[in-house]
């Protein structure tokens, strides 16, 4: 299994029946493939549509029908359009249960940097400040390191996305809850040791009891 | 009674330097033929006010690519690399937004409210220079409204008297828009006889839009 699936396994696990949901693009959109069969959720794109569905039959799309990324999608029976101002309305208003998002770099205090490298990638924040600050759950979905780099670090040295602490952070190394005492480490990925989660991690992690390895079904 | 006026009739009334409000998502729900006839006029200068700039060949990136827009304030230019190019060579000045607090600062203009209080951009670039005001305890930045000289909307039924229907995720910024420009034009896909469109259906009312785009060319 590979490192992609193993953290949208375990997110899905974290997907409760009634749910509004918000993912990302890339990533964290592979965790509507895994979730269990009596899970019964909606699916929010913050450009408009509460009840995403899956990508329509290929010559069948509605060009007025699309995800956040801008791919062709189909409204679920029981899906409602609305305009940007109901869907940030919902976003900020605390009326999403959840929001999953990549992210570049996580610190200690649990601030996440996602959307931008001065100097190297511009390309604007889009939704990802409102859904940071805005979402009840916000939970960061990301490879655990990059090119061998740490991303959990002591401070985030790119430019923040808030200053609202994320709720959890899944990578396929570990699951690591960021608290008023800093990072906990709750979970080992499969095959993964305690050890082997601190030599990845750049920021100082906090160990209660035993760490149990990560469910993926 | 609205008349429909050819799109070469209306982009003539836009003049250099305008501040252009135009709906869309990526080009979901942008007023395409309108924007065409923008590029084909080549007048420009605009300040352009807008989700996104979309991609090369679509919705405002034809404008970008015609070299018409000086200043654009938008959440997301990610996909779109010669707005990034154009930035990084000073012939557009960006101004990123966050999305939820972009639409809400358009419809603040549009309903008569001096600004918005947001959680969102707290502690990030975004709060560059704005002021923090407290309520209840709460830290929110506040962020000033947006008006027009133009809203450019797309809708998907427009009846004679200029109310408004949309189409799934189309709606996006375009209904928000349509109450914050001194003058509104609506790119319809239809245009329907009043009553086609039932009150309980119009998300636009017609007393808020100039003109409407005639079907022809």
């Amino acid at each position: 299994m590979n490192a992609k699936e193993i953290i949208a396994r375990r997110v899905a696990l974290d997907v409760r029946d009634g749910m509004l949901v918000n993912l990302g693009i890339g990533l964290p959109s592979l965790v509507a493939n895994y979730l269990p069969d009596d899970v019964d959720v909606f699916f929010q794109a913050e450009n408009g549509v509460i009840g995403l569905g899956a990508r329509p039959p290929e010559g069948m799309e509605d060009p007025d029908l699309t995800d956040a990324g801008g791919g062709f999608v189909t409204a679920v029976p029981g899906a409602a359009s609305i305009d940007s101002a109901m869907s940030f309305g919902l976003i900020r208003g605390g009326h999403l249960d959840m929001t999953v998002l990549g992210g570049l770099q996580v610190d200690a205090r649990g601030y996440l940097a996602n959307w931008m490298v001065p100097g190297k990638m511009v390309p604007g924040m889009g939704g990802a400040m409102d859904l940071v600050a805005g979402a009840r759950k916000v939970v960061v979905s990301m490879v655990h390191t990059a090119k061998g780099e740490p991303k959990i670090l002591p401070e985030c040295t790119l430019p923040l996305t808030a200053t609202r602490r994320v709720s959890l952070i899944v990578t396929e190394m570990a699951v690591i809850e960021p608290t008023d005492d800093g990072l906990v480490l709750r979970e080992v990925g499969p095959g993964v040791s305690v050890e082997d989660v601190r030599a990845a991690t750049a920021a100082e992690l906090h160990i209660v009891g035993d760490v149990p390895e990560m469910r993926l079904t | 009674m609205k008349t429909a006026k050819k799109p070469r009739e209306l982009a003539e009334m836009v003049p250099e330097g305008a501040v252009l409000l135009i709906g869309g998502f990526m080009a979901v729900g942008t007023p395409e033929r309108m924007i065409d006839a923008l590029v084909e006029r080549g007048v420009g200068g605009f300040t352009v006010v807008a989700n996104d700039t979309a991609m090369p060949g679509h919705g405002i990136g034809k404008l970008v690519t015609a070299g018409l827009i000086s200043r654009a304030i938008v959440s997301h230019i990610g996909l779109n690399p010669e707005t990034q190019a154009k930035m990084i060579a000073g012939e557009i000045d960006v101004e990123l937004v966050p999305q939820g607090t972009l639409v809400e600062r358009i419809r603040a203009g549009g309903v008569g409210l001096g600004g918005v209080l947001t959680a969102t951009g707290l502690g990030t670039p975004v709060a560059d220079g704005k002021p923090v005001v407290e309520v209840d305890g709460k830290s929110f930045l506040l962020e000033k409204p947006i008006r027009g000289d133009f809203a450019l909307i797309r809708c998907k039924h427009a009846d004679y008297k200029g109310n408004l229907d949309y189409a799934l995720t189309a709606h996006n910024f375009n209904p928000i828009m349509a109450m914050a420009a001194d003058t509104v034009i609506a790119e319809p896909q239809e245009i329907v006889p009043i009553g086609a469109i039932p009150p309980d259906a119009v998300k636009t009312p017609g007393i808020l839009v100039d003109h409407l785009l005639s079907r022809g060319n």
